[in-house]
């Protein structure tokens, strides 16, 4: 396959397209509205389902309709939208019937702005809705990375019977590069639809799809199924990419665009003679805890770098179990934090540590 | 089944729309009249094989149990959105949502106005009880000028509260609404008028001809505190004089079927 030059939200889509989405149902939000065009365009030419809804509260349900009818189904959206979806993804997530949905983060909170966002970590990985239950995360760093992981969404929303979010700021979704899209699968046939699937009852008990447990002891044992399947995707679906961490001596943690921003970083200080890496979490749930801990034994400090007000850097402190001094480095709104300002971060966490100083302190713009 | 003697004629059955359970519906309520219609209707259009429901949430939030199809439970409102995805998805399917007035006439008014504009083709059965019944006789979109609820102690002031909900208009007066119509299951000659509604509804999706409603004026005696002979007969003199009975939409495709069929 060759490469062509592509916007991020148009890959997404197209991405979708050939992984075999049935279903499209969305609503327009800027930074994300290429999505929903390219399907708009798209799926009458391959014969699909494309619905442009009356809210992302009806699209979020059109998901849950069409995926408890056993279609791959997807919705995308960006961060006020994605805050709508949550009660539906709650529903999804407890009636275990798999599904997709994008969010190409913008600036909050309220109605914020249409910059590129990390601002949903915490709405994406902790509190993705009432109750307790976690989506499988995803965040692309690159058009590219976008692509492959709408493609893994699907497989593993379909593996775990379990809602896959793919969490790409919006600068993610609107730059153009060269990237791969993937081969034409065939379309899953009607007659293909899984055995738990709304089909029809012919000669057997019907299926219900339900997220109403009545009785404690019943809930529990519902929670507690869940909570398995929790632990299994924690076991095998972790992903992350790292660079230059053999020898690092300060490591810098990052995911999507600010990650990729990282990488020059980790260049401009190796110039200068430091011995600086970069852990990218590809996985925000489950996240990469156990590798983050062995990397906080071996280095020296680590510097997390974000587009909020600091979130992810929750989980690095948690993963490091003080083994090193974890600084936090972030920009809000839409600002992207630039390498000649996180230079000089890593240098004082380098001073620091020379030092011996102390642990864990913040330090924020 | 049980065996009927050579010279007795079997005239009842229990439709195989229904499943066997005892339902959890408060005594004199009159939700288990209209799952018994749908669940003839199924039967005798032979659709039941090929039916997908959607529950809704307050006091059918259970019907999953009863409708004996395959059925999904929605959240509060959204039970239009979900047949939506089910129909597009499965367009040989039949899909049916029931839903109750808060249901439809409040939290879900977008869902059910934008379905029915798209002209959808799947059927809503709509009870009206006036009262939020579920959570324990709060005051609905349809509940009555004066009628006291438990959150309109003092009644439903129209200058405090607005006005009770004519769904059955405002959705019949929609474009893409091909059959809508208000009925009541307060007496035998109202039960059979419903069930007519229901069939020719169901027909109408079966038909393709676009969206179907059946609103169903029904009674709530505990939540009411009245005796359930004395809630049908307040049901029969105010809320069928707030809400006439009769089709609120009928296109020409709807009444081809109508006269010809079975319905």
């Amino acid at each position: 396959m060759s490469k062509v030059l592509i916007d991020g939200n148009s890959a997404i889509a197209e991405a979708a397209i050939r992984a075999g989405v049935e279903a499209y149902f969305g609503y327009p939000i800027t930074p994300q509205t290429e999505v929903l065009e390219h399907f708009s365009r798209r799926m009458p030419e391959e014969g699909r389902v494309f619905l442009q809804a009356e809210s992302e509260i009806a699209s979020i349900n059109m998901v849950y309709g069409a995926a408890c009818a056993g279609a791959r189904v997807m919705t995308s959206s960006s961060s006020p939208g994605i805050s709508l979806m949550q009660e539906g993804i709650s529903y999804i997530a407890c009636s275990e019937v798999p599904a997709v949905v994008v969010n190409i983060m913008r600036g909050g909170p309220g109605l914020g702005n249409v910059q590129p966002s990390q601002a949903d970590y915490f709405q994406a990985v902790k509190s993705a809705g009432h109750g307790d239950y976690h989506m499988i995360v995803l965040a692309p760093a690159t058009v590219q990375e976008a692509i492959d992981h709408v493609v893994l969404a699907f497989d593993l929303a379909d593996k775990y019977r379990t809602i896959v979010m793919v969490a790409a700021d919006g600068a993610i979704g609107q730059m153009m590069e060269p990237a791969e899209l993937p081969p034409m699968r065939p379309v899953r046939r009607a007659s293909e639809r899984a055995d738990w699937a709304l089909v029809g009852a012919v000669d057997r008990e019907p299926n219900i799809i339900t997220s109403l447990w009545l009785g404690a002891e019943n809930l529990e044992r519902i929670n507690l199924g869940l909570q398995r399947k929790l632990r299994e995707m924690e076991k095998n679906e972790v992903r992350y990419k790292e660079y230059e961490t053999e020898d690092a001596e300060l490591l810098l943690v990052a995911f999507g665009t600010v990650g990729r921003i990282c990488r020059t970083v980790v260049r401009e200080a190796r110039a200068l003679g430091m011995k600086v890496g970069l852990h990218r979490p590809v996985t925000l749930w489950p996240f990469p805890e156990e590798r983050l801990a062995e990397l906080a034994s071996r280095v020296e400090g680590m510097l997390v770098v974000e587009m909020n007000a600091g979130q992810m850097v929750e989980d690095v402190r948690r993963s490091s179990r003080d083994r090193c001094p974890v600084h936090f480095h972030g920009r809000m709104g839409g600002v992207f934090p630039l390498p000649d300002e996180i230079l000089p971060k890593l240098q004082a966490l380098a001073a620091e540590v020379s030092a011996g100083g102390a642990r864990a302190t913040e330090a924020n713009p | 089944m049980t065996q009927v003697p050579e010279n007795m004629e079997r005239i009842y059955v229990r439709p195989t729309g229904l499943t066997v359970k005892d339902t959890h519906y408060c005594p004199g309520c009159t939700h288990g009249t209209v799952h018994r219609l749908i669940g003839e209707v199924l039967d005798e259009l032979g659709i039941r094989e090929r039916t997908i429901g959607i529950a809704p949430v307050g006091c059918a939030v259970l019907a999953y149990y009863y409708f004996n199809v395959d059925i999904a439970e929605a959240s509060h409102g959204r039970a239009p959105a979900m047949a939506t995805g089910v129909k597009r998805v499965s367009p040989d399917k039949i899909v049916f949502t029931y839903q109750g007035d808060g249901d439809l006439a409040a939290i879900g008014t977008a869902e059910i106005i934008h379905a029915a504009n798209r002209g959808e083709r799947f059927t809503t059965v709509f009870v009206n009880n006036a009262i939020y019944g579920m959570t324990g006789g709060q005051m609905a979109p349809t509940t009555l000028p004066g009628q006291v609820t438990t959150s309109s102690p003092t009644g439903r002031d129209l200058r405090d509260a607005g006005f009770p909900m004519k769904m059955a208009e405002l959705i019949g007066s929609l474009p893409g609404s091909a059959y809508v119509t208000r009925q009541a299951v307060l007496d035998p000659a109202g039960i059979r008028r419903t069930k007519k509604a229901l069939t020719l509804a169901f027909r109408t999706q079966m038909e393709g001809v676009g969206f179907s409603m059946v609103e169903v004026l029904s009674t709530c005696p505990v939540n009411w505190h009245m005796q359930p002979l004395e809630a049908l007969s307040w049901a029969k003199d105010k809320l069928v004089g707030y809400y006439p009975l009769g089709d609120t939409c009928m296109t020409d495709g709807v009444r081809a079927l109508s006269t010809k069929g079975k319905g």
